[in-house]
């Protein structure tokens, strides 16, 4: 694989680029899914190639190719230059890297029990036991359960000298029970919707997630909702679970500081940021007991966004980005980091596969956990007059990250530090600051989970990839709630 | 480059590498070049070549798949037993079917003479250089300097080719070109935006897209903000397609038979207007895309609403045995495999992706609709748009990129932009004009064939800050 790498590089420096690098991309994966009793999906799947970026008359160019055949690489050598030769044609000005130490370097995730290393048999004992759990409950109309492994080894070398071989790993489970009945589907999911949780750990994961354990409850709480109060309209003191809020996090600060986007990098598409350049250090995007960081080192925990180097060499790193409420960094690459007088890039630039363009990504996005001792409980019992959201059901977000509304799955009404009752088809909504200056209370390290969104999509062609989001509950005041559901 | 005689070749290899009842390959090979342009300068600029070969093996009633882009046997071999060992696994399924043969996948193609099926190749297409993609930009770019404004976007070229063969002698085979173009404008505090893709690239002016996206960037500067409520709202066919493309995964016959589609017991009901009528039609004219599905069955044209009644939804083919045999069997209108099953196993089953809205009988252009608007907002694109409700299909999302004050018959100014949270049922009961259908792209949808609406009482619940 280095071989191919090298002879990319060498067929690009002799055609006169300022920089090069080449990545050899190498993902395996395995997707299993049980619905109702059957399953509904089995596969793994294998992808190998090589992707190839050159600087060349102050302009990028990108080319890649699934053929590691020395012609196939040394034309996509060639095809790099042309194309950036080609972008150099309609340029404002130069590209300027930030300087970067050449690393090398090996890197694997930490982990317990290689995934591939389990039988599928094991698998899907494990997704038709939950199924079971889930259909046992009276009303529940629909099981779907499922489970996903990645390896992906890369080797990633510079015109600079960097020779970088990483091997991630990274699991993740979930399922949701649906309930329909008269003229409503209701739903409960576990640990998370939308495909459950997701961390770069190894089999262990599965093992510790109490998947069956959790089913029946779920389940029934599907099928409970039916009978439950709709949520009210108006205003209201919130609670939002810890996976709400990693939700919230990632919409609403960490999309935003993405250097890219708040260039006009991602205008077409994503959009751009109201977190424009002179608000670095000057606006207080929360109040003083928020403190969030961009963390990708493997001692802020094994998120998704957790990596030794990034994709264009770049070792992890942790940025503060909410600093006591103070808005403090940006995600930023080589490319980017001298808009914001940075010497040297935050680390975030990654790519979906070999076949894509490395850019800012969400590294984790985390919200530092309540220093005081809290637990959900506690927070509740401190709460006169509330509702506790948990999990996700809906979300959206205007182009600029202000104007949010997110739909949660299940509520309850708190009264005088009790759940009083269930609600049902709950959502808040809100500008991005106004929200997070109104966030009064966290709890703390205990109650903090590192959540994974395996689905984060961004740029053109379109890439998704995994991040990672701490939190612990919190509680917010004066929101608007049940807006979903207004005037319908 | 894939050829159809190459992944017969491959095809043939991995029949010999497997010892399972039934073998199907999918094919999917594409080059790929987009030119991405922010700040009035190329910023991006990518091309990948890519083949892939999705194996599927079948061992009495068990199915399981593996995928690969590397061919040779070393590769094949391991991807067929990462294949056999995932069905092996397996309990029976009783309702997974034999692989279709050729006959069979073939017989729904109802044109008699299949020499004058319209090419969805362009040679034009496929010779485009990154030298003809940056020129393009440069004319965009100089769009937007005469404009004073700025401009971000994509220019986009591909030819791509699609194939299954499988041991019951079927081998079916599509190449196409696709072009796309995007286009924002940016000013001080407004912005707009045109979109447009086909097979010939031909059919792209990039000139009238920027000139277009330029002049709705300048005509929406100084946004006003006005209160959100219930408006009459003239929706551009990018919004008409991104926000109703929403309710296309329900009319699925596995959909129904899970009880998680809005049309559970509405199959046969009037739940749209007397004047909305939508059919799926991979071979319409202003359709992209394979005439086959994921087991290889030929495309059929279906009529999905008619005049307002929901007539039927769509089948692979065990999903129209499974619902035959089921308790929903005589409420569902036809049963009947109608070539848009995903390939298997999948848990999703079908879904119809060629979707064309019927032309009203007096078409009215955007321009009409805003001569016949008392007050109103005129949408050019929705944006971020998810479920809130799956029975009542409500849906939440923004305006974006020049959304306008319609009174007395003329727009006034730009509005500052609404998140919406809008009932699909509702909306589509309150369709007051349309326009002639086109072909349209957006960013949360798949492409289609529909008109601009005029749309009474749309819901717009909040305001944002630009």
């Amino acid at each position: 694989m280095k071989t191919a790498a090298h002879r990319a590089l060498d067929a690009a420096s002799v055609r006169g680029v300022t920089y090069a690098d080449a990545r050899v991309v190498s993902i395996r994966n395995r997707s299993l899914t049980v619905k109702n009793g059957r399953v509904g999906h089995a596969s793994e799947s294998e992808s190998l190639g090589i992707g190839v970026r050159v600087m060349a008359g102050g302009a990028w160019g990108f080319a890649a190719s699934a053929d590691l055949s020395r012609a196939s690489v040394e034309a996509a050598a060639a095809r790099a230059v042309e194309i950036a030769q080609a972008s150099a044609r309609v340029k404002r000005e130069d590209v300027r890297l930030a300087p970067e130490p050449a690393a090398v370097a090996e890197w694997t995730t930490p982990y317990k029990l290689d995934p591939f290393a389990t039988s599928v048999e094991q698998n899907l004992d494990l997704l038709l036991k939950v199924d079971a759990e889930m259909r046992a409950v009276a009303g529940v109309t629909l099981a779907e359960t499922g489970m996903n492994f990645q390896r992906e080894e890369s080797w990633f070398l510079s015109s600079e000298g960097a020779r970088i071989h990483q091997t991630k790993y990274s699991t993740g489970a979930g399922y949701t029970a649906y309930a329909f009945a008269g003229s409503e589907i209701q739903k409960r999911s576990y640990p998370n919707s939308f495909g459950g949780q997701w961390q770069n750990r190894g089999y262990e994961q599965i093992e510790e997630m109490k998947l069956v354990e959790n089913a029946r409850r779920v389940a029934e709480e599907a099928v409970a909702l039916h009978h439950a109060a709709q949520c009210p309209e108006g205003t209201a003191t919130i609670i939002l679970d810890g996976s709400q809020l990693g939700l919230q996090i990632h919409e609403s600060i960490g999309h935003p500081i993405e250097l890219d986007r708040v260039l006009g990098m991602e205008a077409n598409f994503a959009g751009t940021s109201f977190l424009t350049l002179e608000k670095l250090g000057n606006l207080r995007y929360a109040s003083d007991l928020v403190n969030v960081v961009a963390d990708a080192r493997q001692e802020h925990g094994p998120g998704l966004g957790t990596f030794a180097y990034d994709d264009e060499g770049v070792a992890a790193q942790s940025t503060p980005i909410i600093t006591n409420g103070r808005f403090t960094g940006y995600l930023s690459s080589r490319e980017t980091a001298h808009t914001i007088g940075a010497a040297r890039s935050g680390g975030t630039l990654r790519a979906e596969g070999w076949n894509r363009l490395p850019m800012i990504r969400m590294t984790n996005v985390s919200i530092l956990p309540g220093e005081k001792p809290m637990s959900l409980e506690q927070l509740i019992a401190a709460t006169d007059d509330g509702i506790y959201m948990e999990t996700n059901k809906s979300w959206s977000i205007d182009d600029k990250r202000y104007n949010f509304q997110f739909g949660c799955e299940i509520a309850w009404e708190i009264k005088n530090g009790k759940r009083v009752r269930m609600l049902k088809n709950p959502s808040y909504s809100g500008i991005t600051t106004e929200f997070w200056n109104s966030m009064d209370a966290i709890c703390s390290r205990d109650e903090w989970t590192l959540w994974g969104t395996p689905n984060c999509g961004k740029g053109q062609p379109q890439q998704v990839v995994g991040t990672g989001h701490g939190a612990s509950p919190a509680r917010f005041r004066n929101i608007r709630v049940g807006s979903a559901y207004q005037g319908s | 480059m894939l050829t159809k005689e190459k992944a017969a070749n491959i095809f043939d290899r991995i029949r010999r590498f497997s010892s399972a009842d039934e073998v199907e390959a999918i094919f999917t090979g594409s080059r790929f070049a987009l030119t991405r342009f922010a700040n009035n300068a190329i910023h991006q600029n990518v091309e990948e070549e890519n083949s892939i070969v999705s194996i599927r093996t079948n061992f009495a009633g068990r199915t399981a798949r593996a995928t690969a882009n590397q061919f040779d046997d070393e590769s094949l071999r391991r991807a067929v037993a990462v294949s056999e060992n995932l069905a092996r696994v397996q309990a029976p399924d009783p309702d997974l079917l034999p692989m279709p043969t050729a006959d069979e996948a073939n017989s729904g193609d109802k044109l008699a003479d299949k020499s004058v099926r319209a090419t969805r190749f362009f040679d034009e297409t496929a010779a485009i250089t990154p030298a003809d993609r940056a020129e393009v930009v440069k004319s965009i770019v100089s769009v937007a300097g005469k404009h004073k404004l700025t401009t971000a976007g994509i220019y986009s070229t591909s030819e791509s080719r699609e194939g299954i063969f499988n041991s019951r002698g079927l081998a079916n085979w599509h190449h196409q070109t696709l072009a796309e173009i995007s286009i924002t404008m940016l000013a001080e505090d407004s912005s707009g935006w045109q979109k447009l893709n086909s097979p010939d690239v031909r059919n792209l002016n990039p000139a009238r897209l920027a000139e277009t996206a330029a002049q709705k960037a300048v005509d929406s500067a100084h946004p006003r903000e006005i209160a959100p409520g219930k408006y009459t709202v003239i929706l551009e066919p990018a919004a008409v397609l991104d926000i109703v493309g929403f309710m296309f995964w329900d009319y699925s016959g596995v959909a129904i038979l899970d009880q998680r589609s809005f049309l559970n017991d509405r199959i046969g009901a009037k739940l749209f207007g007397e004047n909305i009528n939508i059919c799926d039609d991979a071979e319409h004219p202003l359709q992209a895309g394979s005439p086959f599905d994921g087991e290889g069955m030929r495309r059929q044209r279906v009529q999905l609403v008619e005049n307002g009644v929901v007539k039927r939804v769509v089948y692979a083919r065990a999903t129209a045995q499974k619902m035959k045999n089921s308790e929903y069997a005589g409420k569902v209108g036809p049963i009947e495999p109608t070539g848009h099953g995903f390939p298997l196993p999948n848990e999703m089953g079908e879904m119809p992706l060629n979707i064309v809205f019927g032309g009203p009988e007096n078409p009215r252009s955007v321009e009409e609709m805003i001569a016949s608007t008392e007050r109103g907002v005129l949408v050019t694109r929705l944006w971020y748009i998810r479920e809130v409700d799956p029975y009542e299909k409500i849906v939440t999302g923004m305006t974006r990129d020049g959304t306008f004050l319609v009174e007395n018959g003329k727009i006034q100014c730009g509005l500052r932009n609404f998140r919406f949270n809008q009932s699909l049922i509702s909306m589509l009961s309150n369709v007051e004009a349309m326009s002639a259908p086109v072909r349209a792209s957006g960013e949360e949808s798949f492409d289609m064939v529909v008109p601009a609406m005029k749309v009474k009482k749309f819901n717009f619940t909040e305001a944002t800050k630009f």
